[in-house]
Parts: C-alpha cells; sequence; structure tokens
C-alpha cells in the first residue's frame, strides 16, 4: 500500500468518485486553476474540466444553495467552504434547507451533498482561520457530521459521504493535510459515518477524541504507558450521529474516562459525550467524566505565546490523564 | 433601465382558448384562496397565506413551463401557479387541514409551502430567498447534462432585500443559466411598504447590474403577463440565460391569516385595489373582445364551485397523519 498524506488522501476519495460517478462535481472558492488554497482539489479542473470543478463567486451561501438545488436535480455535489470559520453565511442553506429538506418533504426530496470545510488551529491562523465549529451542525437532526483523522479514513469516509443520500459535513483539520501520513489502498472502499474507532486498546483510561486530538492523544497515551497506564483512545469520527454503541462500551470497559477536543468545552461534542456515559456508565466508573477542551474565548489568538496558550498539546493531555490515573 | 411592456391587448397574439384558459386558472386559485380564508375563519384550519392579487403572473408563467420537466423553486403566495402546473385544489386543502396525504409535505409544514416531487415543485420552508439559489443550481444541473429545461423561481419585493436575492441573479447571469427569476411585488413586505425597504421602485432596474434583462410588466394585465412569460421562458430555453421579471402586483388580502393590513394601510387605497383586481379586469377585456359570451364566466364558476366542494369534502374526511410517523424521514431509509 502506498503512503499518503491525509491532503492527498482525500483528494485520491474526490477523484476516484468523479471518474466513477459524472454525478460528482465540486463547487467552491479557487478549486479550479488554483486546486484550492490548500491543493486538496489540485489538478481535478484539468481532468474534470470547468463545469464539474466549478471556480464559484466568493458567496458561501451561494456555493451550498446552488449544490442543494443541484443535488435535487441529481447531481452529487460537493461544496468546498474554504475555511471553516466561514461557513456562517451558508449556515441558513445547510439547516434550515439542506437538513430538513426530507424531513419537511415527507421523505420526497433528499440532498445528496457534501460541505468539505478545513477547520483547527496551530496554524498562525488567527482567530477566522483557526476556528473548530463543528458542534454548531453536531446539534442539527438531518445532517451527517464526520472529523476524519487519518488519511485511510479521510479516502473512505469521502467516498461514503458522496455515496450518501443525506448532507455530510466533512470536516478536515488543516493541520494533518501534510503533517499526517499514512498507508491508503488504491481503489474503491467506504469508511462508514456513523461508526468510531478504537486507535489504541487499553483498559484503563478511554480517551475519546477527533480530528488531530487523535494523534495528540495517542502521543499522550504512549507517555503514561511507560509508567503502566494503558489508555484506550476512541477516534470519534462521526460526530452526527455518535456511535453510542462504541462510546458506552470503552467506558464501561475502562472506568475512567477523558472527552478530549481542539473546540472549547460549553454544549459541544465532548458535552454529549459526557451526557451519554453519564446516562449509560454510572455504575460502571471509577472517576467523574473529565473534560479537556479549548478555552472559552472567541477564538485562536495569533500570537505564538497566545495560540500556544489555547492548543491541548500532549503535556496538557498527559497531565490530564495523570489525574485520571490517581483518581 | 428596466425595459416597461407597453399594453399588450392589441398583440398578445393569442387564440381564444387560451385566453379562456388563462382566466379559468386564474379564476380557479381565486376560488380556492378564498376557500381558504374561509376555512381560517370559521376555525378550521389555523393559517392561511394568500395568492390574491398575484394570479395572472403566476398563470402567465405557469402555462408556458414545461410541468414535470421543468423545475419550479415558488414561494408561499404561487398558489395558482401549482395548480396551472398540476397540483389540484384538494392537494392544497389536505395540506391546509393538515392531512397525511398532503402532497407538499404530508402536513408537516404550514400551508402554502409548496413542493411536488412529480411535477418537480422543490420542497419549500420558509426563510426567504433562499430558494432562488437553489433554481440556480437546479438550472446548472440541467445544463450540465445538456438538457433545455428552465429553472422558475419566484419572490416578493421584500424577498429582494435578502443577501441570496443578489447571489442567485450573480451566479445564474455569471453562467447564462436558465433561470427565471420572478419579482411578484405587492408593495409591501408585511406591513412595510417598498418605499422602506428599497431607494427604487423598480426591482427589475437592479438586472442592469449582471447584464441580463430586466422586464416590468402589470401584474394585473394577464395578457401582457403572459407575453412576458413566454418570451423569458423561450430566451431561457434557448440557452441565453436568466431573466428577471418584476410583476406589480396587488396584494387583495392581509399578509396572513394573522395579519390585519388595517392597521397599516388606508382603507381608500383598500377599496380602490379592489376595483383595479386582475381577475375582474381580465374577465371585462374577455367580455369585451367576445372571448367569453354572456353567462359563460358564471357557468365556468359554478363548475370550479363544484370541484372546490368536491375536493374540501375529500379532504376532510382524509385522515390526519399518524403520531407514530413523528421520527420518520429525517435520514433517508433506503439507505
Amino acid at each position: 500500500m502506498a503512503q499518503k498524506t491525509y491532503l492527498e488522501a482525500i483528494r485520491d476519495g474526490i477523484r476516484e468518485e468523479m471518474e466513477r460517478d459524472e454525478r460528482v462535481m465540486i463547487l467552491g472558492e479557487d478549486v479550479g486553476a488554483k486546486g484550492g488554497v490548500f491543493g486538496v482539489t489540485d489538478g481535478l479542473q484539468k481532468q474534470f474540466g470547468e463545469w464539474r470543478v466549478l471556480d464559484s463567486p466568493l458567496a458561501e451561501s451561494c456555493i451550498v444553495g446552488v449544490a442543494i438545488g443541484a443535488a435535487l436535480n441529481g447531481m452529487r455535489p460537493i461544496a468546498e467552504i474554504q475555511f471553516q470559520d466561514f461557513i456562517m453565511p451558508a449556515v441558513d442553506q445547510i439547516i434550515s434547507e439542506a437538513a430538513k429538506m426530507r424531513y419537511r418533504s415527507n421523505g420526497d426530496w433528499g440532498v445528496p451533498m457534501v460541505v468539505r470545510a478545513p477547520f483547527g488551529g496551530g496554524v498562525h491562523g488567527a482567530l477566522y482561520h483557526s476556528q473548530s465549529i463543528e458542534a454548531i451542525f453536531c446539534h442539527i437532526p438531518g445532517l451527517r457530521v464526520v472529523v476524519p483523522s487519518s488519511p485511510y479514513d479521510a479516502k473512505g469516509m469521502i467516498i461514503g459521504a458522496l455515496r450518501d443520500p443525506d448532507p455530510v459535513l466533512y470536516f478536515e483539520h488543516k493541520r494533518a493535510y501534510r503533517a499526517i501520513k499514512g498507508e491508503v489502498p488504491d481503489g474503491e472502499y467506504t469508511v462508514p459515518l456513523d461508526t468510531a474507532n478504537v486507535v489504541r486498546s487499553g483498559d484503563d483510561i478511554a480517551v475519546f477524541t477527533y480530528g488531530m486530538m487523535v494523534h495528540t492523544a495517542l502521543e499522550a497515551a504512549e507517555r503514561i504507558a511507560a509508567d503502566g497506564f494503558e489508555c484506550e483512545v476512541i477516534d470519534l469520527r462521526a460526530l452526527r450521529p455518535l456511535d453510542r454503541g462504541a462510546i458506552v462500551s470503552s467506558a464501561r470497559k475502562c472506568g475512567k474516562v477523558l472527552v478530549l477536543q481542539e473546540a472549547n468545552l460549553a454544549v459541544s461534542v465532548a458535552s454529549e459525550v459526557s451526557a451519554i456515559i453519564a446516562e449509560e456508565c454510572f455504575e460502571h466508573l471509577d472517576a467523574p467524566v473529565m473534560r479537556l477542551g479549548g478555552p472559552e474565548i472567541p477564538a485562536m489568538p495569533y500570537a505564538p505565546p497566545l495560540e500556544h496558550a489555547y492548543l491541548i498539546t500532549a503535556e496538557k493531555v498527559d497531565k490530564a490523564l495523570r489525574e485520571l490515573a490517581a483518581y | 433601465m428596466a425595459v416597461t411592456k407597453p399594453d399588450a391587448k392589441d398583440e398578445a397574439g393569442l387564440d381564444a382558448g387560451t385566453l379562456r384558459e388563462l382566466y379559468r386558472n386564474m379564476l380557479r386559485s381565486r376560488l380556492l384562496d378564498e376557500r381558504m380564508w374561509v376555512l381560517n375563519r370559521q376555525g378550521r384550519a389555523p393559517f392561511w397565506i394568500s395568492g390574491m392579487g398575484h394570479e395572472a403572473v403566476q398563470v402567465a408563467f405557469g402555462m408556458n413551463l414545461r410541468p414535470g420537466y421543468d423545475w419550479i423553486a415558488p414561494y408561499y403566495r404561487d398558489l395558482a401557479l401549482t395548480l396551472v402546473l398540476g397540483m389540484t385544489p384538494k392537494d392544497h386543502l389536505l395540506s391546509v387541514l393538515a392531512r397525511a396525504d398532503d402532497p407538499n409535505s404530508g402536513g408537516r409544514q404550514m400551508p402554502a409551502h409548496y413542493g411536488c416531487h412529480r411535477l418537480n415543485i422543490i420542497s419549500t420552508g420558509s426563510p426567504v430567498g433562499t430558494q432562488l439559489l437553489h433554481a440556480a443550481g437546479l438550472a446548472l444541473a440541467s445544463r450540465m447534462r445538456g438538457e433545455d429545461a428552465v429553472a422558475f423561481t419566484s419572490i416578493g419585493e421584500g424577498g429582494t432585500s435578502e443577501g441570496d436575492f443578489h447571489e442567485a441573479l450573480n451566479f445564474a447571469a455569471t453562467h447564462r443559466l436558465a433561470v427565471l427569476f420572478v419579482v411578484e411585488n405587492n408593495g409591501y413586505a408585511i406591513s412595510v411598504p417598498w418605499e422602506k425597504q428599497m431607494p427604487t421602485p423598480d426591482v427589475a432596474d437592479r438586472a442592469t447590474a449582471y447584464g441580463i434583462p430586466g422586464v416590468v410588466v402589470d401584474g394585473g394585465d394577464a395578457m401582457a403577463c403572459y407575453r412576458v412569460a413566454r418570451e423569458a421562458t423561450e430566451r431561457a430555453r434557448r440557452g441565453e440565460g436568466p431573466t428577471l421579471v418584476e410583476a406589480k402586483v396587488l396584494r387583495l388580502t392581509s399578509h396572513s391569516s394573522d395579519d390585519d393590513q388595517r392597521r397599516y394601510r388606508s382603507l381608500e387605497v383598500l377599496e380602490e385595489e379592489k376595483q383595479r383586481d386582475g381577475v375582474l379586469r381580465f374577465r371585462a377585456q374577455l367580455e369585451e373582445l367576445g372571448v367569453l359570451k354572456p353567462g359563460d364566466a358564471e357557468e365556468m364558476r359554478a363548475e370550479l364551485v363544484r370541484e372546490l366542494d368536491r375536493a374540501l369534502d375529500e379532504a376532510e374526511a382524509a385522515p390526519q397523519p399518524d403520531p407514530d410517523t413523528v421520527l420518520r424521514h429525517v435520514y433517508a431509509e433506503d439507505r
């Protein structure tokens, strides 16, 4: 199997699916000749033409609204939002329209559309190129929200998303694009959009997380393993719906739980995971559920010391794990 | 500058059959609309939002579209349009009574949130203006497949203040997509008159900025509306791009059944507008032209009322949605 970056894996998945299914198209800012600001769609316009890889005007509601219309008329569009931070003008189209189309039409109309957007910080992107606002969409029935953390999942989940009959928000951690490499099979495979993935087995502490934090958690887990504590690291990867069974199973097995994310904690994915554990694992817990996430500030600041102060590092995770271990 | 079409009486070139059909469609919608208000005032229907005064332009476009082939992204005053395309009074009575068999939404949405899968009328929600972008996307998909289908979309002048209005016109015009943008300008966004919504009276003027035709038409002149609709539709079908049509219409009712426009509009003006009602005007015109003979209009009306009475009986006898279905259709069931 070939070693690919996370970014290459996404592009491979899109390209292969576009070769197989002529309904698949991409609509977004700079996706054409430039290949996207991060290069995810590099070369695709040359291969598939200016209609199927369409440089949109600088208008997010337009990108998503047009994609919804195209989806209703038989296409399988990818609406690329350049940064998750700039998705706000499209939120009406995503939440009021795409998410509700099937329900409000009593099953007559569906929106098979994928909205892709890079999220996350640690790249000197400051307030508006670093956010992690996935929780907004996780609240909404009718949407699927996924965040792959590995190149393998990135390819399998983009193909899975493009074959899903409902709107899928596919969020890519921008720091993973080139930093994360891994084995990616050639050809067609899908990864389910509703299952978590145990990426490290252990029975002392269950760590639930997603995105780049999966890699941070694995690093911290190795450190504490040296002291005899084995963490189970669960990559949630499907944020809506959450894999309730996997969450309950690992939490019961370990009895101690850390829920970890880059986003701030209030009313977030970590809140929901914690609530599921409180509801279903109370008698199996040996410590209160611990959450670790970004601070309650509007977004990540620019200056390196401030940015660093925001980020959840392996040191911070290690400290939290040791607190839990000692409880 | 918007192009104001001259009065079309002598140049519409419409045969008597088409003229009668135009009138019948307008009257059919009007009678159903009036019945909806009665049901509301009788306490049998919680809500209604009307298209009275908007019928002519909707019927004109409806008769120029190909039902089930062209795409429709309507708004909540488009009762007449949906009837011309093939929906029935019973369909809408099922909706206003929130019955399970309502084809718009199975009783899930408020009435007048139109949608009909077999006729390519996409489901519409309540946020204003979002549907214009859907129309651009619908037309984009047709264009990519090399089809000559057109996408009709409509909005009130109130909705033209939304950003999606600009974004949709900009996108459709840039790519010369086959979209018919129809603004049904009745002068009021609920209670706010047009003077407080926009700096100039004609929405159609904005077409200039997108390099597309902008046409103002008297929405009470059915023949003029028909000609404008035919021209815009043919233009779009030929691949020459979108047209922005602004029909100056009358809002002959309050905004909705929960509104009372006498609180913010003068009784004199409301009375005067009733005299300019397009349905009355068109009948007089057709009688003058001899297209409608004495007694024809009454006969047509009686036949339509019989249809309506039957439809209401059937709709009232239809079952309400089963509460056990409330969780269905959040996601696709045939995955």
